[in-house]
């Protein structure tokens, strides 16, 4: 147990002091990652053995990571990108393949070992190439969705590769050709549901946890998470996302298949779902960490003592793959017509070699075809590949993107100005008729509510809204606070209304906070807080029924309205030196302030105010359209 | 010296401003210029709930009121009239001690839809734009201001295609200049039927 926690400490401690630090630099947190690894593994050689282990349980990071893509990307969007997949995709790695195992047999390998080496260099690294994205803000570009889709691609392709693998090392037993399809889903797992099964079998053992993936997902998954969200117990919650990605992972790793892939399947048939961005922000932190690890063992399994003894031949064969997956992206980009920066993003991004990398290498180990010491080697390049993506990500940065600003500025300005995001927190009646009006206008609004209740209703009459507290950094993070330009906040709860603005105001100042106040302490409490616009939620309602009842009771209409805008101007005119009152009582009194008390007392200050000759209610109604005095012409004429 | 320079109060009035042409870089000029205040009516009052205090105020604190205005129905747009109605009050722009306004400037900056052709006696609207702004005319004579010949772009719906609006602001931007340096031929100004033919005649070196 002492041991785990002094290496659990030293994995922290490493990625806490490496990490901020490359931030600060400009690196991005990939590479922080890695150095960490790097310093605690083969520089001070704090740990070592272990790493090959953790890496494995790192991966799940990447599983992790897939299924949160996956809810980013509705069902419809996927199918609009199957051309690129597998267009991109496959031409990406079918070139990539070829042209390494042609330099393989150049420099005199046998063909099977350059076969095999030329398909473990053709994967790019998910983990670091779609985190890296994420922290650039670049998963949107052009650019951008096309790595994602070669990504994705070569995800799939992993699965017929290692199929393929343990036929090089025997091309003379063909009959085996059927039972290897079985025995790929040995990779890591000794569990298996489909070893020795026939091929036929076998796919329709795949079909089926496929199916069930997609039709547990979508009919299964909703009832749950209702059943759970309506025990309101946060960790239950993410305890039922935990779940849910790892028994996937679990399924697919039965039946032979990639855990990512699953769990991705699983994320796009939940995109839909109103519990879409609960289940992000639940996921989010475990991801995070674990790709973390996942990065810092990289670091840590860099062999040094390999390395020295074959640097040119790493740093060659590394420079050659990382040379020709980029030319080939970069043909593959004027083909497809990806333009001008993002031809450069897209081929610089996805220039490595990957995690899969490694775990192919240890599966051709076993499987004998390829020798050990050449696995070794392979494997640093593998890693230093890895190693050197952060770099190629900041010349991107650094000298690309400068060079095609100014085009790319000229480009876009004939566009339409973006309205950026509103998200509504508490769609309650208040929250709706704001969401109804907004949507009317065409601002996207993102809609969040505590009560699955209420999420269901609105389900029915068909008003996107998703499950989550509002009052949750987490959940505001994945809704989108950072790019949004407004929260509109209509949540029951008074002190978490304020609470949230205090919390919006200080962490995103950008952000405009519309709030809703309860009643007047409410209001001034918001705008302590900093709401920059506030309104009373029975105000506007009251003051319209008493004017229709001076209507009914008499008065002319047109009279009533500007009784009514009087009375709301005598209150603007108050209002902040009934704010300050407010704010120097309560700081005077601060624990034992009664509210009650204070409002009598500023009621009444109203009123006196309204009696006062200055803000004579009546005086000011009838001030418009006052007409000349009866005997004005005659004053006129005296005054000429 | 900007103490000697007069102060100039836009007023603009334009209910439907995504659709504006003219009067809307018009107005942005207005902004632009560091001798005036420009109001947006229509933006400050979207309910028509008029501080007049506040404009009163505003009127006192200038030396030069403009309108700025499409002209519609051969009149001002409804919020413009609304203003006139509840600001010019009795006892402050005219009547007894009603002499707040007494020796300002007041202009009218006009985008008219007809021609020039159209707006004369034998044209289909029969009348010039000076006659038809007579009551604007005569409101300043009230109110003690001298009324100049409004500043007037014709054809207006077809401005932008003939490329007319930028030499219009242009235009604009010199008058306001001249009326801040207080260097306008204002007797000549007075007279004319619209200010803009030969506009450069009337600056003063």
């Amino acid at each position: 147990m002492t041991a785990y926690f002094i290496q659990a400490f030293i994995y922290l401690c490493a990625a806490v002091i490496a990490v901020p630090l490359a931030k600060r630099f400009g690196l991005g947190s990939v590479l922080g990652y890695l150095m960490a690894g790097v310093v605690i593994g083969p520089i001070i050689g704090l740990v070592g053995s272990e790493t090959n282990t953790l890496q494995h349980f790192a991966e799940f990071g990447v599983v992790m990571m897939l299924f949160l893509v996956g809810l980013e990307l509705e069902p419809r969007m996927l199918w609009d990108m199957r051309n690129k997949l597998i267009g991109l995709g496959g031409l990406q790695i079918g070139g990539t393949t070829a042209i390494i195992t042609a330099a393989g047999i150049y420099f005199g390998l046998s063909w099977s070992i350059a076969l095999t080496v030329g398909l473990i260099f053709a994967l790019s690294s998910t983990a670091i190439v779609l985190q890296t994205f994420n922290e650039k803000a670049l998963s949107k570009t052009e650019g951008g969705k096309n790595a994602f889709s070669v990504l994705l691609f070569q995800d799939i392709a992993v699965i017929p590769m290692l199929a393929l693998i343990p036929l090089l090392a025997l091309p003379e037993l063909v009959e085996q050709a059927q039972a290897a399809v079985g025995q790929a889903a040995q990779q890591h797992e000794e569990l298996s549901l489909v070893a020795g099964l026939p091929g036929w079998a076998y796919g329709i053992v795949v079909m089926l946890a496929i199916a069930a993936v997609v039709v547990g997902g979508h009919y299964l998954s909703r009832p749950l998470f209702r059943y759970v969200a309506s025990s309101g117990l946060r960790e239950i919650f993410t305890a039922t996302a935990l779940m849910l990605v790892i028994g996937i992972a679990a399924l697919m790793s039965l039946v032979g298949l990639s855990p990512a892939l699953g769990t991705f399947l699983a994320g796009v048939v939940l995109a839909n779902s109103e519990f879409r961005h609960e289940l992000e922000s639940n996921i989010e932190p475990f991801k995070g960490l674990l790709l973390g690890l996942f990065f810092i063992t990289v670091g840590a399994g860099i062999d040094f003592g390999v390395l020295a003894s074959n640097v040119g031949p790493v740093l060659g064969i590394t420079a050659g793959v990382m040379l020709v997956k980029a030319l080939v992206l970069f043909v593959l980009a004027l083909i497809f017509r990806i333009k001008n920066s993002d031809r450069w993003l897209f081929a610089l991004s996805l220039a490595q070699a990957g995690e899969f990398g490694f775990v192919l290498l240890s599966y051709t180990v076993q499987n004998h075809v390829i020798p050990t010491d050449l696995a070794q080697i392979l494997s640093l390049v593998v890693a230093l590949s890895m190693f050197l993506t952060p770099g190629l990500f900041i010349f991107f940065d650094k000298v690309i993107v400068p060079r095609f600003e100014h085009f790319e500025n000229d480009r876009e300005a004939d566009e339409i100005t973006e309205n950026g995001t509103v998200i509504i927190a508490g769609i309650g009646r208040f929250g709706q008729m704001v969401n109804r009006f907004l949507r009317a206008n065409k601002i996207d609004t993102v809609v969040l509510d505590h009560q699955i209740s209420q999420v269901e209703n609105l389900k029915k009459i068909n008003v996107k809204s998703f499950y989550g507290d509002a009052t949750q950094p987490d959940l505001l993070h994945t809704a989108g606070i950072e790019d949004a330009t407004m929260l509109v906040i209509a949540i029951d709860n008074n002190e978490r209304a304020v609470e949230l603005t205090k919390y919006v105001k200080h962490t995103y100042p950008k952000v405009k906070v519309f709030a809703r106040a309860f009643d007047r302490g409410h209001h001034f409490e918001l705008k302590h807080a900093g709401a920059d616009f506030i309104i009373s939620e029975t105000y506007h309602s009251a003051l319209e029924l008493g004017k229709e009842a001076l209507i009914s009771l008499g008065v002319h209409p047109f009279k009533a309205e500007q009784k009514k805008a009087t009375l709301r101007e005598l209150e603007l005119c108050y209002k902040d030196s009934l704010f300050e009152s407010w704010k120097k009582k309560t700081e005077d009194s601060k624990y034992s302030a009664h509210f009650r008390e204070l409002f009598i007392e500023l009621e009444t200050a109203i009123a006196k105010a309204m009696k006062s000759d200055h803000f004579d209610e009546q005086a000011r109604v009838e001030r418009g359209w006052t007409p000349p005095p009866k005997d004005y012409e005659k004053r006129m004429n005296r005054d000429e | 010296m900007s103490e000697d320079k007069k102060k100039i109060l836009v007023l603009f009035a334009h209910p439907s401003q995504e659709r504006s042409e003219v009067n809307k870089p018009l107005f942005t000029a207005c902004q632009q210029h560091g001798d005036v205040t420009a109001i947006d009516l229509y933006r400050e009052y979207p309910t028509f709930h008029i501080d007049i205090d506040k404009e009163q105020q505003r009127l006192i604190e200038h030396d030069v009121i403009i309108f700025l205005f499409p002209l519609y129905w051969y009149s001002t747009p409804a919020i413009l009239k609304q203003w006139q109605d509840l600001v010019l009050e009795y006892g402050f722009a005219y009547g007894a001690n009603g002499h707040a306004l007494q020796g300002k400037t007041f202009l009218c900056a006009v985008t008219a839809g007809g021609s020039e052709a159209a707006y004369q006696k034998e044209g289909y609207n029969h009348f010039s734009i000076r006659e038809l702004l007579h009551p604007l005319e005569q409101t300043a004579s009230l109110t003690g201001m001298i009324y100049l010949a409004p500043f007037v772009l014709f054809s207006a719906r077809s401005a932008v295609e003939e490329d007319r609006v930028n030499a219009h602001i242009e235009s604009l931007r010199h008058l306001l200049t001249a009326l801040a340096n207080d260097t306008l031929d204002v007797e000549t100004a007075s007279s004319l039927p619209v200010l803009n033919t030969n506009l450069s005649n009337l600056f003063n070196a």
